[in-house]
């Protein structure tokens, strides 16, 4: 179907999620800088430049439904090579923040893995990559993903079977819940 | 009491599609002093003017006020206007209810209550002018270009044809410029070289042109008509009077170093001419790279070779100061450094990323390769050939937020001379906006693409080398894809800025520049090719980056602004300037500093002081030079300046008119 | 004066045993003296600025808390580079806005002034007392190894978070090797993405991420990459192998980490640089250019 961009209702709402990682829509040109340099287009289903383009419209159901705002790095090379400065990595962390508020998330091995990294600093206090690896194997269906390392990391003490916890666990986990109280306002 | 004509303009809806005209006409026939107020649709038009003059015969008014647009726009109209009815033409003043009200206001009412406001401050403003009348002064019939480029080239040949005699300042060692630099232009592709060479030449020759080569401006004094300006002619070695430009001496010359004029992409020797066509076709010596004089003293050779013993070692240059009635200022452009810039493109690191002016000389018959497009890295002849536009341009990250204007053109041209060069190669030009404002531009820009030329519509946002290849990253945006280019040299199109040391001249001249340090023109419609100094105009890129044509009706355009000067035998100076009272001043001096034009001096002057004579130091304030911008009379502290037209007593009227 | 408080991170504890021997050893050799930060947490990473901005600032910020409760008064000096970034995240905020610093306060339950300042590693190496102290302890060369310096994304950008550093072209840690003797070379990977924060869950869109480093690294001869991030080394040196099978490269450069290098030139032994821990072999290209440069 043809869009008609004169009669489209997120208008408003695009610009403000800009607005909140600092971003003037305006000021991109659509040179594509941004997708000439990142590092993950090849992955991406629409360019980094693209996601701008649709805010632009004000087309923000394509943009939280795509799989690039999961797929960024986060490296900076867009923002930092930019002629116009538009910090198109914190554009796709404002949008990550949205797309989780409306509970969307096209790539789903990158929410289980960000899920069950943040589960295990709620619990332990830090990260055990042990853990992490089984619980993200297990949820994701990819149960053999980076065993063949395994051995060799048991045998260079790369990972050990005690967890290094923080002591003040319950600390940890009061501020993770004021943070994400503040985060989900 | 005075008699007050006030004139209420509607300028079709502009004023009057805000402002209740009638209203204010009623309000300003109450205003003390307003012996007849009235509106019409188009003041400015030729029966407005009529209704104007007619009132005046009518009501014996002796002074005026017109409500509207800027004075900007049209206070010169109406004063002319004056100048046939018995009124002094400064005795008008212009209430602004245009540009500052009803263009700028969407209430309707509270802009006819502002547009009187300001209709009553003119009138309380105007009850206290003075008829004023412009002083005369000579006119130093002898112009000075600054800068021997191609505007310069066409501005002093345009003042010389016109019978009047034009002096030609160039640092370089030749005129020439940029032009002469380049291969061919677009869209004609007519060579370069062979249409700015002949123009060179004839200024060399020409009776009424004085071409100082390797020379700078040290410092100017003096007012539109009567400038004095110190000219540093720097250090040649060689004595051009006795010299020949027989060229021994440079052929023998042992010493190389880059060569600037081949954008470092071959040597020159120290003794050169930094080109075979140099105008004046006569050596000098590098002094900073030269053996002899800067190095341990041997060598010598040019001076042995000389069958005329035209070189000197000793030679210290000399300051030639001349008199001038007007300036051009053609100082050009440079190229940005984008090697300090774009480390993402190598920073300078690869030997086969070059820019546009680099290309025009591989590419020119005269150039390092002549005319073979051969890699630096290698000599190899590239086959893959990536063009970048907008390098340093529409870039407020990491270069200039302008378009550089020329580069759309002449990057369509380097295509063009790749694809007939080297017919098995290949061109990719990365563009973000293809700009062809031109006649014939648009057709040379198909005529690429018919030629072969692939446009990616995206910015590179990389290149990096692997093995001989330069692999250039982008998008092309049309597609949405990224997409690279494995090139074997790459072209980068970069920004024009202004030359480096243009802020010590626009200092030197007292003119203006803008934020990226262009020169600024007076307005950027209507006086384009003049500074806001009378008597220094500008050509050329010196104002703005811009293409040969633009450039060279910019020369014409700033001879003409010269020859009309020229034209007049004294020329009449605006009585808008500050005068001082000699009885208030106080010599502080603190008005001296504050002056843009350098217009204040301090002189000594008799006084009687209870009866006695004594001498006084007192500021004074030169009327050719005085622009009129009134800086001093807010910085005196005696209130010892007035600037005439705008008086103390004026502002104070206008205040108490608004404010009591 | 060489000291620091110290924020050691998850991996350091964990794969990045490489690392983090040869940090001490380096550092007890030059009498550099780390505190760690007591009962410090993770710093959040990727994950927690993927799902909110106060989780993001609020991690790191318990940990500088922490350090300033301690009194010490010292910058905080941190080896990974992902930590280093959110951290450098966080104090920026703090200083940035006075409501924003006392929201984090409020989160984290504690008062945090953001007076010290987070250095990586790389930045504590390349001041002159640091370096001048590793000079002085230079007893082997590695002349003749080519090394190709890997900086990463996170050490450079974004620029008015790190401060400094190029983010094209940084030259600091091929100072810092140049110490060693070795030869660092010219290329144009040094702070592109290895794409470490997607190796788990888009492994097949980030492994072309080091494919290509390694591959502009051979292109431009190196023969070993060095690196300032428990991250990206693990993420090269353990993919390595897996890029050459599946793409049929032959790249054979081994990745160490830039304070494994100091140490094997102030003496340290195979186990205690742990050159042995490597996933790719990496004992061998460093005691063959020993050898040769007659050490």
């Amino acid at each position: 179907m043809e869009k008609v961009l004169s009669k489209d209702e997120n208008k408003a709402l695009a610009p403000k999620i800009a607005e909140q990682s600092g971003v003037k829509l305006h000021e991109c040109y659509q040179c594509g800088k941004c997708t000439a340099g990142c590092p993950m287009a090849h992955a991406m289903d629409i360019m980094p430049r693209q996601i701008v383009r649709y805010m632009q419209l004000g087309m923000l159901e394509e943009v939280l439904e795509c799989k690039s705002i999961w797929l960024c790095a986060a490296c900076g090379t867009c923002y930092d090579r930019c002629p116009h400065r538009v910090d198109l990595t914190a554009l796709i962390e404002a949008l990550r923040h949205e797309a989780k508020h409306h509970k969307i998330c096209a790539v789903r091995e990158v929410d289980i893995f960000t899920e069950t990294f943040l589960g295990n600093i709620k619990v332990f206090g830090k990260s055990q990559e042990v853990i992490l690896a089984g619980v993200y194997n297990t949820l994701s269906g990819n149960l053999l993903q980076n065993m063949n390392n395994v051995p060799h990391m048991l045998r260079h003490e790369m990972v050990k079977p005690e967890i290094h916890g923080v002591k003040d666990k319950e600390g940890v986990r009061r501020l993770m819940k004021a943070a994400l109280e503040e985060d989900d306002k | 009491m005075a008699r007050i004509g006030v004139f209420i303009c509607h300028c079709g809806t502009n004023i009057a599609g805000v402002v209740d005209v009638d209203e204010v006409v009623k309000a300003a026939g109450k205003f003390p002093g307003v012996a007849y107020a009235t509106e019409y649709k188009y003041l400015c038009s030729e029966p407005g003017q009529q209704t104007i003059k007619a009132a005046i015969e009518e009501h014996n008014l002796d002074r005026i006020v017109i409500g509207s647009c800027s004075p900007r726009m049209h206070e010169v109209t109406f004063r002319k206007m004056l100048m046939s009815t018995k009124i002094n033409p400064y005795m008008l003043e212009v209430a602004n209810i245009r540009e500052q009200c009803s263009w700028v206001h969407t209430d309707k009412e509270k802009a006819t209550e502002k547009a009187i406001d300001l209709t009553r401050m003119a009138v309380a403003k105007v009850c206290k002018s003075k008829p004023l009348f412009p002083d005369s002064i000579g006119v130093t019939k002898r112009a000075l270009v600054i800068g021997g480029g191609i505007a310069g080239i066409q501005a002093a040949l345009d003042i010389a044809d016109a019978g009047y005699a034009v002096d030609i300042v160039e640092k370089e060692a030749s005129i020439g410029g940029h032009m002469v630099m380049l291969d061919k232009t677009f869209p004609t592709l007519d060579c370069s070289a062979c249409i700015s060479t002949p123009k060179m030449v004839e200024a060399g020759a020409h009776p009424n042109v004085t071409l100082r080569a390797y020379c700078e401006v040290e410092s100017v004094k003096g007012y539109v008509g009567n400038f004095e300006v110190d000219i540093r002619q720097k250090a040649k070695y060689v004595d051009h009077d006795t010299c020949t430009g027989c060229g021994a001496c440079e052929v023998k010359c042992p010493i190389k170093v880059s060569s600037a004029f081949n954008q470092g992409m071959c040597d020159r020797t120290v003794m050169y001419k930094p080109f075979p066509q140099a105008v004046p076709s006569k050596p000098v010596i590098d002094a900073l790279n030269c053996r002899k004089i800067s190095g341990d003293g041997k060598c010598g050779v040019c001076a042995a070779v000389c069958p005329l013993k035209a070189v000197n070692f000793e030679d210290k240059g000399e300051i030639i100061t001349e008199k001038y009635g007007a300036i051009i200022v053609a100082t050009g452009y440079e190229l940005i450094k984008w090697q300090d810039i774009y480390p993402e493109y190598g920073g300078g690191r690869f030997e086969d990323v070059i820019t546009g002016i680099q290309f025009e000389r591989l590419v020119n018959a005269s150039g390092p390769t002549e005319g073979h497009i051969r890699r630096p890295s290698d000599g190899a002849e590239p086959k893959d050939i990536a063009i970048i536009k907008c390098v340093g341009s529409r870039d407020i990250n990491k270069g200039k937020a302008y378009c550089s204007r020329a580069c759309c053109m002449y990057s369509a041209k380097h295509a063009h001379q790749i694809l007939e060069k080297i017919p098995d190669g290949s061109v990719h030009i990365f563009y973000m906006d293809v700009r062809t404002p031109g006649k014939g531009y648009e057709e040379f820009y198909d005529r690429t693409r018919e030629d072969g030329a692939n446009y990616i519509r995206g910015r590179v946002s990389k290149i990096f080398k692997e093995g001989n290849k330069l692999i250039c990253k982008g998008e092309d945006t049309l597609l949405g894809k990224p997409v690279s280019v494995e090139a074997d040299m790459v072209i980068l199109e970069t920004a024009m800025v202004p030359a480096t040391d243009i802020s010590k001249l626009t200092g030197i001249l007292s003119i203006g520049s803008d934020t990226d340090g262009w020169v600024q023109e007076a307005h950027p419609k209507l006086r384009p090719v003049e500074t806001q100094t009378a008597g220094i105009f500008l050509a050329g890129t010196c104002q703005g980056p811009k293409d040969i044509p633009d450039t060279v009706a910019q020369g014409s355009a700033a001879a003409v602004k010269v020859c009309s000067l020229f034209s007049k035998v004294q020329m009449e100076t605006s009585p808008i300037i500050s005068a001082v009272d000699r009885e208030k001043c106080s010599g502080c001096e603190m008005c001296i500093p504050c002056c843009p034009y350098k217009a204040i001096t301090v002189i000594e002057i008799d006084m009687h002081e209870h009866g006695k004579k004594v001498k006084m130091n007192v500021s004074d304030v030169n009327s050719g030079l005085c622009q009129g911008c009134g800086a001093c009379a807010g910085a005196c502290r005696s209130g010892a300046i007035d600037l005439k037209g705008y008086t103390n007593d004026q502002i104070l009227m206008e205040v108490d008119a608004l404010c009591l | 004066m060489m000291k620091y408080s110290y924020f050691p991170g998850c991996s350091l504890d964990a794969t990045a045993v490489t690392y983090k021997r040869s940090i001490s050893f380096v550092a007890e050799k030059i009498g550099m003296e780390l505190n760690e930060i007591p009962d410090w947490n993770c710093c959040g990473a990727t994950c927690a600025h993927s799902r909110g901005k106060w989780l993001a600032l609020a991690l790191p910020a318990r940990n500088l808390a922490l350090a300033e409760r301690e009194g010490l008064g010292l910058d905080i000096a941190v080896p990974c580079a992902s930590c280093y970034s959110r951290m450098k995240h966080t104090v920026h905020a703090a200083r940035k806005d006075e409501a924003d610093r006392k929201k984090i306060e409020e989160i984290i339950e504690m008062p945090y002034l953001a007076k010290s300042d987070v250095l990586s590693f790389l930045e504590i190496f390349a001041l002159p007392e640091v370096m001048k102290a590793c000079k002085e302890k230079m007893e082997r060369s590695l002349a003749s190894l080519n090394v190709a310096c890997y900086y990463g994304c996170l050490t450079a950008r974004p620029r008015e978070i790190t401060g400094g550093i190029s983010t094209e072209n940084p030259m600091e840690m091929d100072d810092i090797i140049a110490l060693t003797g070795a030869k660092p070379i010219e290329w144009d990977f040094k702070t592109e993405c290895c794409g470490a924060s997607h190796q788990v869950d888009a492994p097949e869109a980030a492994l072309p991420l080091i494919e290509r480093i390694f591959r502009n690294a051979k292109a431009n001869g190196a023969t070993a990459i060095v690196t300032a991030c428990p991250l990206c080394n693990l993420n090269l040196d353990m993919r390595e192998e897996e890029i050459n099978k599946k793409s049929g490269t032959a790249f054979d450069i081994p990745v160490y980490q830039f304070t494994q290098l100091l140490a094997v030139c102030m003496g340290a032994t195979a186990n205690e640089a742990g050159l042995h821990k490597h996933f790719y072999p990496a004992y061998d290209r460093i005691n063959d250019t020993l050898r040769r440069a007659g050490a």
